[in-house]
């Protein structure tokens, strides 16, 4: 039978699995892109465990919220990443790095 | 009961409205060529608004079913935000126009994220408050990379995009541990499932997560590190925008988690948030040292500051949160004094942001190096300027809630900090003449903007200007 505790442990672990993926990537920005993408999606199955869990509509209102800004963020984060191609013609996180101290 | 609860937030849907408009009339019209037009009308309709907000409405109501609640501290936040950014984007104009930076979509995204800051500060529900955060976001992560054509903006842009959206993430994840654990989203239901004065684990997760989120949009030490470059980065009028309004919302609204939320926690999440003060008043203070850009300096700076007013919050008292708004109110009129300088400091018409070509500054401009003199030893805490007041309420307020250790750090930490506030003046009064001297013709805006600033804290020392009791009972509606 699979519970609530279930649901849980998947969106633990997809949530360190995405910050370890803004920390440990050092290729490319998109991958950051991705991770940021992985930790909201393991709220969003979170939420709707304890939505259901709890037998409240509350957490699937939520998760409504949580993906349509999730769109929204990752569209200005490709807009500003494509801005940041044009100027320095990379987008390898190495490269990330004009301004340091 | 839909016109009622409309009523209550009119003035953030005025403001939306506004933005829309302006967005649309200024596509199909005159686009850039009414840049100039439209941030003065923005500003305006900021200062209009603050002073609506501030004269009407009594008590606290809330509206939605709960969503949003206005109440006294909510507006006391809302007024020094609107009157932040209105001030904030009167200087930005002319520094703006003059380098062909001053597009229309400026003061509309400033206008937007404002009304995410409105939101935030009202929030009174998690699902209110994490769209209010990620209005006020999403409109910052442009601004900071306004600057298209420079590496150094989409740097800053890229950076403080990626970094905030860490933090959205953890706030969310804390979020959702919070609405598992207490079953709702809502600050009342939230404090209302602490069993005792008990709270259980699950909802200590969400707790910390929350706090963790929170003091990313502060800067708060360990959650600084995108200050500094987002700081350097961004233009100068942007860099000011960011070291005031949206800074003063996150503070109201860390406060109001902390006592409507989990307000049956406090010596849980005070002991948290002492530890973020004390580290970032002390890496505020050490780490600026080191530092020989202005705009980096002030990075460092805002995050000592929020290190004091952090210790406000810290106390978990009435008192505490009347010395956080306090401080908070004092600190953005530093603030938009010192920013107004730097926006002004150039050599040949760019730009300059070095602070030793600040050498021998005050025999050319000596009413504008004492002004800014004045405003340094303030944001230092030097008495009797009005930024010793903010400071000493703040140590009394940590004092008085058994937190001597955490008063003792600060006063430390404020000694230390003054080090590199005074170099400033040091280099002003008695550093090496420059060859290539500097200029510092800004418009009258922006130096109204300093002697005002400047005035205000001399002039303040008598009575604050009314802000202590006008603060006292915003922060008694927020802590009953």
């Amino acid at each position: 039978m699979i519970g609530l505790e279930h649901y849980l442990t998947v969106a633990a672990v997809l949530f360190v699995v995405g910050i370890f993926g803004l920390f440990l990537n050092r290729k490319n920005v998109i991958i950051l892109l991705m991770s940021i993408e992985l930790m909201l999606l393991a709220v969003n199955i979170n939420l709707v465990a304890f939505s259901t869990h709890l037998g409240d509509l509350v957490g699937q209102v939520f998760t409504l919220f949580v993906l349509t800004v999730a769109a929204a963020e990752a569209a200005i984060g490709l807009a500003i990443l494509v801005c940041f191609f044009r100027n320095r013609g990379t987008i390898a996180v190495e490269d990330v790095n004009v301004m340091k101290g | 009961m839909i016109s009622a609860d409309l009523n209550i937030i009119l003035p953030e849907i005025l403001l939306s409205v506004f933005a829309m408009g302006a967005l649309l009339g200024a596509v199909y019209t005159g686009k850039d060529k009414l840049a100039s037009t439209l941030t003065w009308v923005t500003a305006a309709v900021f200062l209009v608004l603050a002073f609506w907000i501030g004269m009407t409405g009594e008590g606290s109501t809330s509206a939605f079913g709960g969503l949003l609640v206005v109440d006294g501290f909510a507006r006391f936040a809302k007024v020094v935000i609107l009157a932040s950014a209105a001030c904030v984007l009167l200087m930005s104009e002319g520094y703006m126009a003059r380098r062909g930076m001053l597009v229309f979509e400026y003061p509309i995204l400033v206008a937007l994220s404002v009304v995410g800051m409105m939101v935030m500060v009202s929030a009174s529900d998690l699902m209110t408050l994490y769209m209010g955060l990620e209005l006020q976001s999403l409109a910052l992560y442009v601004v900071a990379s306004f600057r298209r054509d420079s590496a150094k903006s989409t740097e800053a842009g890229l950076k403080y995009f990626v970094l905030g959206a860490l933090s959205s993430g953890l706030l969310l994840y804390g979020a959702s541990l919070t609405y598992g654990f207490a079953g709702t989203t809502n600050f009342e239901g939230i404090i209302a499932a602490a069993v005792h004065g008990h709270v259980s684990t699950g909802l200590l997760i969400g707790l910390v997560l929350l706090i963790a989120g929170l003091a990313f949009k502060v800067s708060a030490v360990p959650f600084h590190m995108w200050t500094p470059d987002v700081y350097e980065g961004s233009p100068t009028p942007v860099t000011a925008f960011f070291a005031t309004a949206p800074k003063v919302a996150a503070m109201a609204m860390f406060a109001r988690v902390m006592f409507d939320a989990f307000g049956q926690a406090i010596s849980d999440w005070s002991q948290v948030i002492a530890l973020l003060s004390v580290l970032s008043m002390f890496l505020g203070a050490i780490a600026a040292i080191g530092q020989r850009d202005i705009k980096r300096l002030m990075a460092y700076s805002s995050i000592a500051h929020m290190g004091f007013a952090l210790m406000g919050l810290a106390a978990g008292t009435a008192l505490g949160v009347q010395a956080m708004l306090i401080y908070m109110a004092i600190y953005v009129t530093m603030n938009i004094g010192t920013f107004a300088f730097i926006m002004s400091m150039e050599r040949d018409g760019q730009p300059v942001t070095d602070i030793d070509s600040l050498g021998m500054y005050s025999t050319r401009e000596p009413a504008k190096a004492l002004a800014m003199l004045v405003l340094l030893f303030s944001l230092a805490g030097i008495p009797p300027l009005v930024g010793f007041f903010g400071k000493f309420y703040v140590l009394r307020a940590a004092y008085e809630a058994d937190l001597a250790w955490l008063a003792i750090a600060g006063v430390i930490a404020s000694v230390i900090g003054a080090f590199y506030y005074l170099r400033i003046v040091f280099f002003m009064y008695f550093g090496e003449e420059q060859e290539e001297a500097l200029e510092t013709n800004g418009s009258w805006v922006l130096k109204g903007g300093l002697y005002l600033s400047a005035l205000i804290m001399v002039l303040g020392v008598v009575n604050l200007f009314g802000v202590e009791t006008w603060a006292q009972s915003a922060a008694a509606t927020l802590v009953q």
